[in-house]
């Protein structure tokens, strides 16, 4: 029991399950799962679905973050790579044509990586802090969506692009396996290859990193691209969800959404160590917020206020600190260990 | 004369953390107006005791009473408040404030609501004079040597509350000048009637300063002593818990030096931190780089890793000529760097000893070839059986280990790349004597087995143990270098630093 | 204490660099200096920004109806802030231009800007959206739609279609983006004209922020938890487009299954109301340029104008839909 609470993912998990549960008691079919027109259907499914983009765009930033950096520009990309995409496909002469599609997606995810390479250059490269490097996309970039769009929405009618986001594929909606897809990648080159041991050494300690002999240029700059990439595949799957590219709402605030999805699952922004698990958990659990909030039927003017109260909780709970505060009166031992050694580092001064 | 009532009394406390049984009913107690030394080797509890102590942590057994009052503490700001103030070895401090606002930062000298400047500067100055300390207190705090820096952390806190001082081994980057000062420091807080709880891993410093002692062994308590009774051998043989006549025999090295040259500088320089010099280090052979503080030791160790890049010069690795442009080149040359600085150049305090030990090996192999779990077990598991890292949890996060088994877990992580030529920048600094005495017999087994050291030391004994021959640095530049024969003495040493070679 | 300081740093770094983006862009008003005497009417505009394909077609029509009319037109964008526009109506009190136009980002804190330009004697012509002040004479006349009234032509054609039926009507509305004045003002008017009868129920309401995507995920949770829904209003097309692939995708025909009434009549609502797949748009026409231009050039020659003055809108079955498509210029 005690194991499985010590559990650095036990905490974001019960928040999603309490959520969930809050779902099934306004409406009681929620958990059901049919089957209609060969494709799953229902609001599970529906929160794997909407959550697609943003678990996507969380799953880079996780590695971002754990370098010590954070990425800024995520929604600008998502926009980006949208509105090339469906500005090629709207001149196709056949926009169902999936050669042409392909190239579209090519051209989208390129770019999204070219703009990536450049954060991580302007911050491995030149030494700028990331949020600062980052935000040079994050606000110039909704201007170049713009461009590309020329302020208007871009509408495409492919059945083919319609694939990536609303289409289906073996009963499940095609997006979910994307992020599934992206998520093993990740994994595997995270965990089962080196990459994830050397990106959590960098934002643990990039001197000595260094000092240990790990390109963390090179690394870095990786890591920046390939969040980018991520973004970039959102951003395809958002804008042929609606057969349209918004240039100024597609993914607009999406890096804060992704950024707080990192931070309940339990990554710390300061870097090191990161848990992909626990990002998707995270991001799960904004995504079944939002959903919560349309089928309760909590009125917009109130929408935020309730989001930031649940968001307050799961923060504070996620809080090792906060829970030792508020547990401490029961007297039974806790892991105190690794945060203490923390602690010191800021209470002299005081 | 009957001692006064202790101000502070710890008893039976007991602590605990997942696995480990850090402190088991341990009693300590603290007498006004006396320095009180807490000795132990790495890993016997002491910080755990002052952690506990200062409620950063909690116990899970014992209580402690201050001034005869059962005290809990939830955190170090109340401990504080309660007149029990600490000064870590790494000061923490706010580098880019002023002195005087270091002091007073929280708690300025106001009216109306304004910070009188004028005021918290005259009130800084006058309390560091009281430490015989004359700074321009306005000047930011990064200006200064660490000691100052350390005196600045202690007024802070005397100022504040000045009942009880922990000062956490405050001496182990001073040299001595500045140890002296400290000292003077100390005698004036203690005539005072402060009692003051103190850490160290010299020997000499205890026996010249502390009043009184008390004694850890794996978490517990061996007992507490006066100085003035108890030798050092028996001190020693105390701490480690077994008679260790051993350890201070390593004797005199047999020259190992082949005639095959390893790695030659020719006038190999970086302007700004260390004037052209020109050095050959041989296989199997330990040079000893000797100086003060800021002489450049660290640059050359960092110039032969390729952390920094040279200006001038030229170096040859077996004979080849190299330009070391990143560590991971001098890696691939077999040239291993262990910092002197474990915080912030070494340990990935996030990560596991596991992962610490492998990480430079996984560096070289790059992300896309990682090495099987079952290797990197093998491999860990013989580094920590043959450091006798402690505790031997290859799973245990590194930060929370004792600086001594944090300092083995570099080791290990370099020796792992089985290098060819090893740099140590201040191997045994801040460490206990038994792990000290691994350390330096490690070196003297990896020369002998044909592993080339160049050993960094701020102990000219330690030096002058281990090396085969000497390099004497003053002011940046390299001013001797001196064969260890039986000729070569400590006393030798010091007057080439001193001459400046010229002699 | 030294993360937080730094962190306090990188935020305030950041905010100046997008202060710093904002104003790079205003710049542009200063282009020239305004030709008072030669007897063409100089106006000087200040658009919002280019948020939408709303607003771009406003604009386009703003400079096309200029140059037809022979009005030397200063354009300036302000990025959606209010910063931005004041500095750009100060610049064109400085060029001394004929008259002002401008769409306020938003509706208070425009008093002193507007009092210089009074002093200047520079007429100001308000569009598309609103100020708050209490002096109405700061400004000649308000151009813009009447979203209140938008509504309400969408409740009527509501209460026409269900005339005869007995039946409760379960309505869902998808609201624009939460506080904006076209979002407050068409629910209002929609709410007016059917709360007349009981039969009309919203049982569920919620911002779909303008935008398609997020019309078509609140419709979904809509569809879920809403078994009998008959009409969906949606307070802009875009919305209502997403909620039509939310719509087919549970496997009801939109348009039939479900009637939906949407507001703003851009090409692709156009367009799905002429499929069929919309019942009913109520227009709100970002051509304001004709009627500006006209209002100009009375201010300019001192005609008294009226206060307020609506949009030339109407409204489209599927029918006038594809009758107008060909022709529609946005």
């Amino acid at each position: 029991m005690t194991a499985l609470v010590r559990h650095r993912l036990f905490w974001p998990a019960a928040v999603l399950l309490l959520l969930l549960a809050a779902n099934v008691a306004f409406t009681p079919g929620f958990l059901s799962i049919e089957m209609k027109d060969g494709h799953l259907y229902g609001s599970l499914i529906d929160i794997f679905r909407f959550g697609a983009p943003l678990i996507l765009v969380a799953i880079g930033m996780t590695l971002v973050i754990a370098t010590g950096g954070i990425d800024l520009s995520v929604g600008s990309v998502v926009a980006i790579s949208g509105a090339l995409a469906c500005l090629h496909i709207s001149g196709l002469p056949d926009q169902n044509d999936v050669g042409g599609v392909l190239t579209a997606v090519g051209l989208a995810l390129g770019l999204a990586l070219v703009l990536g390479a450049w954060n991580g250059f302007l911050v491995a490269g030149i030494g700028i802090q990331p949020i600062i490097a980052t935000l040079i996309i994050m606000v110039a970039g909704r201007g170049l969506a713009q461009l590309i769009t020329d302020g208007q929405i871009v509408t495409v009618n492919s059945a083919s692009y319609k694939l990536i986001g609303g289409g289906y594929w073996l009963t499940l909606p095609f997006s979910i396996l994307i992020v599934l897809a992206v998520l093993a990648l990740t994994a595997f080159l995270t965990r089962r290859l080196a990459l994830g041991m050397l990106v959590e050494s960098i934002g643990g300690n990039a001197t000595a990193s260094r000092l240990a002999g790990i390109r963390s240029r090179g690394l870095t700059v990786a890591v920046y691209a390939f969040c980018a990439l991520c973004a970039g595949i959102a951003g395809l799957m958002i804008s042929s969800n609606v057969s349209s590219a918004d240039g100024n709402n597609a993914g607009l605030w999406i890096e804060l959404d992704a950024i707080l999805a990192v931070v309940i699952g339990g990554t710390s922004l300061m870097g090191g160590r990161f848990s992909l698990g626990g990002t998707v958990l995270g991001a799960l659990v904004i995504q079944t917020l939002t959903t919560t909030i349309y089928s309760i039927g909590i009125p917009p003017e109130t929408t935020l206020l309730f989001k930031a109260l649940v968001v307050t909780v799961v923060c504070l709970v996620q809080s090792p600190a906060f829970r030792e505060k508020v547990f401490q009166r029961r007297g039974r031992r806790r892991p105190a260990a690794p945060q203490a050694t923390d602690d010191e580092k800021v209470e002299v001064p005081a | 004369m009957a001692p006064p009532a202790p101000i502070l009394q710890m008893s039976g406390i007991c602590k605990e953390f997942p696995g480990v049984k850090a402190l088991s009913g341990v009693d300590f107690r603290l007498l006004p107006g006396e320095v009180h030394a807490l000795m132990g080797e790495n890993g016997a509890g002491k910080s755990t005791l002052i952690k506990v102590l200062t409620g950063v942590y909690d116990i899970d057994g014992g209580r402690i009473t201050l001034n005869g009052q059962d005290v809990v503490f939830a955190g170090p700001l109340q401990a504080q408040q309660a007149g029990i103030s600490t000064v870590y070895q790494e000061v923490n401090l706010c580098a880019n404030l002023s002195v005087a606002e270091n002091i007073f930062i929280g708690r300025e000298p106001r009216r109306l609501g304004r910070i009188q400047w004028k005021r918290m500067r005259r009130r800084a100055a006058e309390l560091l004079a009281g430490l015989d300390l004359h700074i321009d207190v306005s000047a930011p705090l990064s200006s200064y040597s660490l000691a100052v820096q350390q005196m600045v952390a202690i007024a802070r806190a005397v100022d504040i509350s000045a009942r009880v001082l922990i000062l956490d081994e405050p001496t182990s980057s001073l040299d001595s000048g500045e140890v002296e000062q400290l000292f003077r420091v100390m005698r004036r807080l203690k005539a005072e009637g402060i009692a003051i709880l103190f850490v160290s891993h010299f020997l000499d410093q205890i026996y010249e300063i502390s009043d009184r002692m008390t004694i850890l062994r794996n978490g517990s308590l061996v007992g507490e002593y006066l100085t003035s009774e108890l030798g050092q051998v028996e001190l020693v043989g105390k701490m480690i818990g077994r008679e260790l006549a051993d350890l201070e025999k390593l004797e005199d090295r047999p020259p190992a030096r082949t005639s095959e040259p390893l790695v030659q500088t020719e006038a190999l320089g970086r302007s700004g931190a260390i004037e052209p010099f020109t050095l050959t280090v041989h296989k199997g052979e330990v040079v000893g780089l000797a100086g003060l503080l800021g002489s450049g030791r660290t640059e050359i160790a960092r110039l032969l890793f390729g952390a920094d890049h040279a200006s001038t010069g030229a170096l040859r690795i077996d004979g080849e000529p190299v330009t070391l442009r990143t560590p991971r080149l001098a890696m691939n040359r077999g040239v291993a760097f262990c910092s002197e600085n474990r915080r912030a150049e070494g340990l990935i305090p996030d990560l596991t000893v596991r992962e610490n030990i492998v990480l430079a090996l996984q560096a070289m192999r790059g992300w896309h070839r990682p090495i099987p779990r079952r290797t990197q077990d093998e491999l860990v598991d013989k580094y920590v059986a043959a450091l006798n890292i402690r505790p031997a949890d290859p799973e245990q996060l590194v930060r929370n280990l004792s600086g001594g088994n944090q300092q083995k877990v570099l080791l290990a992580r370099w020796l792992i790349l089985e290098p060819r030529l090893l740099i140590l920048d201040e191997p045994t600094r801040g460490i206990d004597v038994g792990a000290k005495a691994e350390i330096q017999r490690l070196v003297a087994e990896l020369s002998d087995g044909g592993m080339a050291v160049l050993f960094v030391s701020a102990e000219l004994e330690e030096v002058l143990r281990l090396s085969h021959k000497v390099a004497v640095l003053r002011d940046r530049k390299l001013v001797a270098e001196l064969p260890n024969d039986d000729g070569l003495t400590t006393g030798v040493i010091m007057e080439t630093i001193a001459s400046g070679g010229r002699a | 204490m030294i993360v937080f300081k730094r962190m306090s740093a990188l935020l305030l770094a950041g905010v100046t660099i997008m202060a710093a983006a904002g104003c790079g862009s205003g710049g542009d008003t200063t282009a020239s200096a305004g030709g008072a005497d030669d007897g063409k009417i100089t106006m000087g505009f200040a658009q919002v920004g280019a948020e939408s394909g709303w607003r771009t077609a406003n604009t386009k029509s703003i400079q096309e109806s200029a140059k037809a009319a022979g009005i030397e037109l200063k354009f300036s964008d302000a990025q959606q802030k209010q910063e931005n526009q004041i500095k750009a109506i100060r610049s064109y009190i400085q060029q001394k231009v004929d008259v002002i136009a401008f769409s306020p980002v938003v509706e208070s804190g425009w008093d002193n800007v507007l009092k210089e330009a009074q002093t200047a004697k520079i007429p100001v012509i308000l569009t598309d959206r609103a100020v708050d002040s209490a002096d109405t004479s700061l400004y000649k006349t308000f151009l813009g739609s009447d979203f209140v009234e938008e509504g309400r032509k969408a409740g009527k054609w509501l209460v026409e279609e269900y005339k005869d039926s007995t039946d409760t009507v379960n309505i869902v509305e998808l609201q624009g983006t939460t506080g904006s004045a076209p979002a407050n003002d068409r629910k209002a008017g929609f709410a007016e004209v059917i709360g007349a009868e009981s039969k009309f129920k919203v049982i569920a309401s919620q911002t779909g922020d303008f935008t398609r995507a997020k019309g078509k995920e609140v419709m979904e949770a809509f569809l879920k938890s809403n078994p009998d829904i008959d009409v969906l209003y949606a307070h802009n097309d875009d919305m209502g487009l997403g909620a039509i692939e939310a719509i087919e995708g549970a496997g009801k025909v939109p348009g039939k299954d479900i009637k939906i009434i949407t507001v703003d009549a851009v090409k692709d609502g156009m367009q799905a109301l002429a499929d069929g797949k919309i019942n009913f748009i109520v227009e709100c026409s970002p051509i304001l340029g004709p009627q500006l231009m006209d209002l100009a050039k009375k201010v300019v020659a001192g005609e008294q104008v009226p206060a307020r003055v609506l949009t030339e809108e109407t409204t489209f079955t599927p029918e006038q839909a594809k009758a107008a498509l060909p022709t529609r210029p946005y």
